[in-house]
């Protein structure tokens, strides 16, 4: 199959206007007749799903949580980017559309990237319209910081709590339309298969997760919004709740899966204490600005950190990167902080750890300033670690945080299914091989509130869909094998609760298609994915029963999709004989163990399609073409 | 550690509900009390019993989705601390710990510790929100907001609609909930064409709810994990005099739903009687 991205022709500046100019319309009287599925209600499907009820149409959002409100965008901390120059330090759309094709290493389709770009300024003006309350400085004006080592200020920020403020400006906007009428929400509610019926898709298949009722809704176009898949590696920063089920029944259903083997790690987590853990908990990047990074130069070193002398410290960062040090990007940080760790120099419980010192920051600086800076992170530290990082150094290590990979969709957020939209991390589009700090917020406002009303609006205007009801022979069975999928889990009755399963499988998603890969561990990883498989489905204990509020219910299904996606995530990862932003093979690497990009070979988008549980994934090809910025060597020396 | 714990379970909104008793051996200091309830699930499950339902997502104390009483003390006993923060530590080996869920006729129990809190969506919906069509907004940095005014309404808007308030009121109350949303968005020059309407509309659903009134306890205060202080309260009630006395047309036919919630709880209680 040719993947047409629909990119609009001419200069880049000018295409997103043309292709918004070249989109049909939907007359405001019969928006109302439109049936609109929205899954998902975080910062893309809130957004969303807020806009195309105040266009008129008829919108139902679905979430799993109790409350919209609810959504993991809730968790994000640092801040949202935007071109909007408004510290005079030479940022541009141009500038912002720069960086983040760079900081994707050359593997994010340039067209999307400047429309985000563009957009960003746009998001700032509505949020702020909302009442979310960014920082201000004391003339009244917004504030901005640098994050993530960029070299213009462009980040808006609420506090620590910038995700928060800006889903709950969302929320509000989302809630406003429920109260209007024209958006119906249903919490507590989970899709478990999408209907497609004459090649669109036409509606989904859930299931209450209080009563356990299995319903079918119809719809003239369906958009998900579910954000990404980290939860497959068990132990990550993303909420218990995130998981990729309903992505991965589209993917089943024909829709295509790109780029599954980009994942980022964080560099700065708070490290694993035991076997009882549960997700890890992120700490701002931010604290890299002041905090120093090192670990002992001795194996095995097991002195309390201020009993290390200075001359047997090994600031690695700041050895190896010297014009970035501690500001290396997050794939450079992270990866340096397992080789230290695979060399034994790791600190704390199991030598997975490294410091994150203060001690020259509180001299220089004094102890109030950097108060006034970290205080909550400092108190959020301690209350999880009861160690007081103003006396004893940090101990970070990363953790797996966001995903780069998604449904593969083309310039109008469609996917493979048409009808079929992806908004958010849930798509693949934006961020290539890695994404910026403060990118994700960006991205997710910009497909809810800036893309999808248009392009939405656009293919029910170009489509003419024939009437379906619930009683359609693909509803009914979607419905029977959504029914006949919970009743096989409950009937297994094993000896392993699906957590212990899913630890495993995080485990072995984590040592091999990790923070580095190499071909042979990527082989000996499938082989262990699928025996494991086998076991879950022959040996998993999911208790209670399909009709009530049955949490381990809920998580079987979603693990069932994990092992399946872990699979495809371990194929493309070998599939990708290079080296690039997160995905770092260590066949492909520069002398000095840098990543190796190979240009020639995969500039491409891999997107899989699903070819039945017995046939390996297809591989389809979306080449990109760099007109604007040239791809070069990343370089933090 | 060694911990008796003693949980609410009740298996569905109908059924009647009981404490039960669980033993638990080996406690680790550095769990939070909802890996501790994962480590009892996981028991419970080998052994063929129900795990304990209890909402949880994002266990970085942001989502709002965990709360619970400890011991009758909303999230427990570590200030601003959700109980997906608060780690075994801060109790001591062989502590008796009463796990119940948010009691208020507001929250029924969908199941053990799991309340329904949808209610507080709609209270958002009757009017906490600034009407901003996408797309209509002008330049970011065309009003400009003093730093203290921004300040002010970010402590209001922390609020992670927990209910921790709402379980710790004598009354029930959810005026910490909507006055801190009233509060927050009140405090903005974006906030002020809707500020009335917003404060008459809220009020009258926390009312249509069966949330109680407020007495000034300051319960709610001590129990936020977010510090949301007692004026957001002051604030709504203002906000709600003076549009009771200004609007020109009252939500309700019925003007007695505003009498009462002015005279406070003096009425609710003799109501109640």
């Amino acid at each position: 199959m040719n993947l047409d991205s629909k990119i609009p022709s001419g200069p880049i500046e000018q295409r997103w206007d043309r292709a918004k100019f070249e989109m049909k319309l939907v007359n405001p009287a019969n928006r109302r007749k439109y049936n609109i599925i929205m899954v998902g209600s975080g910062l893309a499907g809130a957004s969303g799903a807020a806009s195309l009820g105040e266009l008129g149409y008829n919108v139902k959002c679905f979430c799993f949580q109790d409350s919209p409100r609810r959504a993991h965008s809730v968790a994000a901390q640092g801040g949202i980017n935007a071109a909007k120059n408004y510290q005079n330090d030479g940022d541009s759309v141009f500038r912002l559309f720069y960086d983040t094709v760079k900081g994707g290493d050359f593997r994010a389709r340039e067209s999307n990237v400047y429309r985000l770009a563009q957009i960003s300024v746009n998001i700032i003006d509505q949020c702020v319209a909302q009442g979310v309350p960014f920082a201000r400085e004391y003339g009244g004006l917004l504030d901005n910081r640098s994050f993530g080592g960029a070299q213009v200020s462009r980040t808006f920020y609420a506090r620590g709590q910038t995700g928060q403020q800006l889903l709950l400006g969302a929320y509000q906007a989302l809630m406003r339309q429920v109260d209007a009428g024209t958006v119906k929400m249903c919490p507590r509610t989970e899709m478990l298969d999408l209907v497609v019926i004459d090649g669109k898709a036409r509606g989904i298949i859930t299931r209450n997760l209080v009563t356990g009722k299995i319903d079918a809704h119809v719809a003239d176009a369906v958009c998900l919004a579910t954000g990404g898949y980290g939860n497959v590696y068990f132990l990550s920063t993303n909420a218990k709740g995130s998981n990729a089920t309903a992505c991965w029944r589209a993917y089943k259903r024909g829709a295509f899966f790109a780029n599954p083997c980009f994942t980022q790690i964080h560099p700065t987590c708070i490290p694993v204490t035991g076997e009882y853990q549960s997700k890890l908990t992120l700490m701002s990047e931010s604290l890299r600005n002041d905090g120093r990074i090192w670990v002992p130069k001795q194996k095995g070193d097991h002195r309390t950190p201020n009993q290390i002398p200075e001359s047997e410290r090994d600031y690695y960062l700041e050895r190896k990167y010297p014009s970035f040090g501690n500001l290396v990007p997050r794939d450079v940080a992270s990866r340096n902080a397992k080789y230290v760790c695979d060399e034994g120099r790791g600190v704390g419980p199991g030598g997975l750890g490294v410091y994150l010192d203060f001690r020259d920051a509180i001299r220089r600086l004094g102890r109030q300033v950097i108060k006034e800076r970290y205080g909550n992170l400092f108190d959020m530290y301690q209350r999880i670690t009861d160690e007081d990082p103003y006396q004893v150094p940090m101990r970070i290590y990363p953790a797996i945080h966001y995903t780069m990979g998604g449904l593969w969709v083309d310039y109008h957020l469609m996917s493979t299914i048409p009808g079929l939209f992806v908004l958010g991390e849930a798509n693949f589009s934006d961020h290539g091989a890695n994404r910026l700090g403060a990118s994700a917020l960006m991205q997710g406002l910009s497909d809810g509130y800036f893309i999808i009303p248009y392009t939405v609006g656009n293919y029910l205007a170009s489509n003419k869909l024939e009437p379906v009801d619930e009683t359609h022979a693909e509803f009914r069975g979607a419905m029977e094998g959504v029914a006949n999928f919970t009743k096989r889990l409950l009937s297994i009755k094993g000896q392993r609760t699906v957590d212990s399963f899913h630890r495993e499988l995080g485990r072995i998603v984590w040592d091999y298609c990790g923070m580095s890969r190499n071909a042979q561990g990527l082989d000996r990883a499938i082989e262990l994915i699928r025996s494991l498989r086998e076991e879950y489905w022959r040996n998993v204990l999911v208790p209670g029963s399909a009709d009530d509020l049955n949490q381990a219910l809920e998580k079987a299904g979603r693990v069932a999709d994990f092992f399946e996606l872990a699979e495809l995530m371990c194929i493309d990862a070998r599939h990708r004989e290079e080296s690039c932003g997160g995905h770092f093979r260590e066949e492909y690497q520069t002398p000095d163990g840098e990543a190796l990009r190979n240009d020639a070979d995969f500039s491409y988008v891999a997107a899989w399609s699903y070819q039945g549980a017995t046939q390996p994934p297809a591989l389809h090809k979306e080449p990109l073409d760099f007109e604007y910025v040239h791809p070069i060597q990343r370089s933090y020396k | 550690m060694k911990l008796t714990l003693h949980i609410w379970r009740q298996k569905n909104p109908s059924a009647a509900g009981k404490m039960v008793r669980y033993e638990m051996a080996d406690v680790n200091p550095d769990m939070s009390v909802l890996e501790m309830l994962d480590v009892l699930n996981e028991s419970l499950a080998l052994r063929g019993e129900e795990p304990v339902a209890f909402e949880h997502d994002c266990r970085e104390g942001i989502c709002g989705s965990c709360g619970f009483m400890i011991n009758g003390v909303a999230h427990g006993p570590l200030r601003a601390t959700t109980v997906c923060q608060l780690t075994m530590r801060h109790f001591k080996d062989g502590e008796e710990l009463y796990l119940e869920p948010w009691r208020a006729k507001a929250f029924p129990v969908i199941k053990d510790l799991v309340v329904d809190r949808s209610a507080f969506d709609r209270i958002i919906a009757a009017g906490g929100y600034i009407s901003a069509r996408t797309g209509s907004a002008q330049d970011a940095n065309s009003i400009l907001i003093p730093k203290e005014d921004a300040d002010r309404a970010m402590d209001a808007a922390a609020c992670i609609g927990c209910g921790a308030c709402v379980a710790a009121c004598p009354n029930a109350s959810a005026a910490l909930f909507t006055g801190a949303k009233i509060s927050h968005l009140g405090l903005l020059p974006q906030g002020q064409p809707e500020r009335r309407r917003r404060a008459l509309h809220m009020v009258a659903q926390m009312t249509r709810e069966a949330f109680g009134s407020c007495t000034n306890i300051g319960e709610c205060e001590a129990v936020c994990p977010k510090e949301i202080r007692l004026e957001v309260i002051a604030r709504m009630n203002r906000d709600y005099m003076t549009a009771s006395w200004t609007s020109r047309k009252h939500p309700y036919q019925d003007p007695g739903e505003f009498v009462r919630w002015s005279y406070g709880s003096k009425l609710k209680t003799d109501q109640t009687q």
